[in-house]
């Protein structure tokens, strides 16, 4: 299990890869916490753990397609177990991984400061992204609560600058 | 060619992920015959939670097993101590219950006076939350039995603190309720002290509201809230929860915009009962009796000697009557509206069929009955997102 997924190297800017364990493990264990733990610690749900791991592989790869793929994979998994339309959340993430991925080839994103103006963002996105695909696609009344969602966006934001710097850890250099 | 798929990759794969999604997702959607919503992409939801499920009853099995090791056999300092006050609390519980007995024989007696038709629970399955959505937009839970344990979707699940929700769908070892706070749940409820009836719905934001009881009624902060069992689902006279607050409608409609505090704690649930059957219980002759003359009903009501009813052979039971002279509701004294209305026919309230209101002489209008007529108490899911 040692082999890792091949990506393109860049000069002007690291790429990292993962190994297989961890590119299926730690997107999981980030949909068992959201979906399981949550069960025992309600706080949980103000975080979008998948979000968080799917803009993480995003940027670290640097490239779209596995960028999109990745979101797709997380997002549609996690509506499986919310209980939701299948694709509300995949459809979303999607959209974000490509984003991601794609901003991550332009700037670099491993510090601090910008990880957190970049979850922020992407958390307010994804959102948008939830919202208009629910109304627009599903009909459905979805609300909008802005103090909710940049609380959640702050949440997040504040939540990835911890767990990114844990997740860099597990990086590998091509 | 070659060159623009290479140099619009990306964008392609992107487009091509988001059709294919689109696609799945519009296949979910429900038609407005088909109010399943959302039952779409049940087979692949299926397969994952029962993939799933033995992971989790393994974890939650796990966690027990610590958490019950701690406590039954680690953590048993002062035991003795204890054992002394509970036999010390049993002794004077036993003096309690004799007492109680005698109430609840009291009580019995008088219940079995009324002429209704009493819904209870039959039979329930015990089943313990293994999973939560996870998710602020759909309040679903999963539990560990499914339809090898007898569940069966639209089963209300409780708790002995109150309603939970309701099973939406199943799975061989597990099933996801639809929790009462969620958007898409709704059920019929009465006000236990001013019987008004309602639907009970759940709001995008976890809240509980009643919205379809009008402005001019007087409804009171604290009353408490049961089932009706209009809807089929929950059975009559559980508890919902307490009326948490009391505002005009938001939209400036007719009708009072009422909070309910949920009497389950539906943000901690672990363990809950499944419904899998409400037996219907019905005093021995309520169907079989005669009807009630309009004649006698006026007779009864009308200041004359109270008719000496002959007794029935074979019942030692004298006829009872009321502190004020009048019959008590015998059996064969069947209240106006109490046989059910079949689930979307329903266009007025039909008197609940409660001890209060069977206890109201027939005919007589019970003042606690509200005067307007009030929307279906079905209170089944909303119409399909």
């Amino acid at each position: 299990m040692s082999r890792a997924i091949s990506l393109t190297s860049r000069g002007e800017v690291e790429v990292y890869q993962f190994s297989w364990p961890v590119s299926i493990g730690v997107p999981l264990l980030a949909l068992f916490v959201q979906v399981f733990v949550s069960k025992w610690l309600g706080f949980i749900r103000i975080f979008d753990f998948p979000l968080l791991v799917t803009i993480f592989f995003a940027v670290a790869r640097r490239r779209p397609t596995p960028g999109l793929m990745t979101g797709a994979v997380i997002g549609t998994l996690q509506d499986i177990f919310a209980g939701t339309y299948i694709g509300l959340n995949g459809i979303a993430k999607t959209m974000v991984g490509f984003l991601a991925s794609s901003l991550g080839v332009r700037i670099d994103v491993d510090v601090p400061g910008s990880r957190f103006i970049m979850t922020f963002v992407f958390s307010l996105v994804h959102r948008v992204l939830y919202i208009v695909i629910n109304r627009g696609l599903v009909a459905a009344n979805e609300p909008w609560n802005w103090g909710h969602t940049l609380v959640s966006a702050v949440a997040n934001a504040l939540m990835s600058v911890i767990l990114f710097a844990g997740l860099d850890r597990l990086k590998q250099r091509p | 060619m070659e060159n623009f798929f290479t140099r619009y990759k990306n964008p392609l794969v992107l487009m091509l992920v988001l059709f294919v999604q689109v696609v799945y997702l519009a296949t979910q959607i429900p038609v407005p015959s088909r109010n399943n919503a959302p039952g779409g992409g049940r087979l692949i939801r299926k397969w994952a939670v029962t993939a799933v499920t033995p992971f989790e009853k393994a974890l939650v099995g796990t966690s027990h097993f610590f958490r019950h090791g701690w406590s039954d056999y680690i953590d048993l300092h002062n035991v003795r101590k204890q054992n002394h006050e509970l036999e010390a609390e049993l002794a004077r519980v036993k003096l309690e219950q004799a007492r109680l007995e005698t109430a609840a024989d009291q009580n019995r007696r008088l219940q079995a006076l009324l002429d209704f038709k009493e819904h209870y629970i039959g039979q329930t399955v015990a089943a313990q939350v293994i999973q939560s959505s996870g998710s602020e937009q759909s309040r679903v839970v999963i539990i560990d039995k499914g339809s090898r344990a007898g569940l069966a979707p639209d089963m209300a699940v409780i708790t002995p603190g109150g309603i939970v929700g309701k099973v939406r769908e199943v799975y061989p070892l597990s099933s996801q309720v639809l929790l009462v706070n969620d958007r898409e749940s709704g059920a019929g409820i009465i006000l236990q002290n001013s019987r008004l009836q309602g639907i009970l719905r759940g709001t995008a934001y976890g809240e509980l509201r009643v919205s379809d009881i009008m402005s001019d009624e007087k409804v009171e902060v604290g009353e408490p809230i049961i089932t009706s069992g209009g809807d089929r689902i929950y059975p009559k006279g559980l508890p919902v929860g307490t009326v948490a607050s009391v505002g005009p409608d938001p939209e400036g409609g007719p009708f009072l915009n009422i909070g309910i505090k949920p009497a389950a704690n539906l943000d901690r649930l672990e363990e809950v009962l499944v419904v899998t059957k409400i037996a219907e219980s019905q005093v021995a002759t309520a169907d079989n009796a005669p009807s009630h003359r309009a004649v006698d009903v006026l007779a009864q009501r009308l200041p004359s000697i109270p008719k000496t009813q002959e007794p029935v052979p074979g019942n030692k039971t004298a006829p009872q009557k009321t502190t004020e002279g009048q019959p008590a509701a015998a059996p064969g004294n069947k209240p106006m509206a109490t046989k059910p209305v079949p689930v979307g026919n329903q266009k007025k309230v039909v008197p609940a069929a409660t001890p209060q209101g069977a206890a109201t002489p027939a005919g007589t209008p019970d003042p606690s009955q509200p005067s307007k007529p009030k929307v279906d108490p079905a209170g089944g899911e909303k119409p399909p997102r």
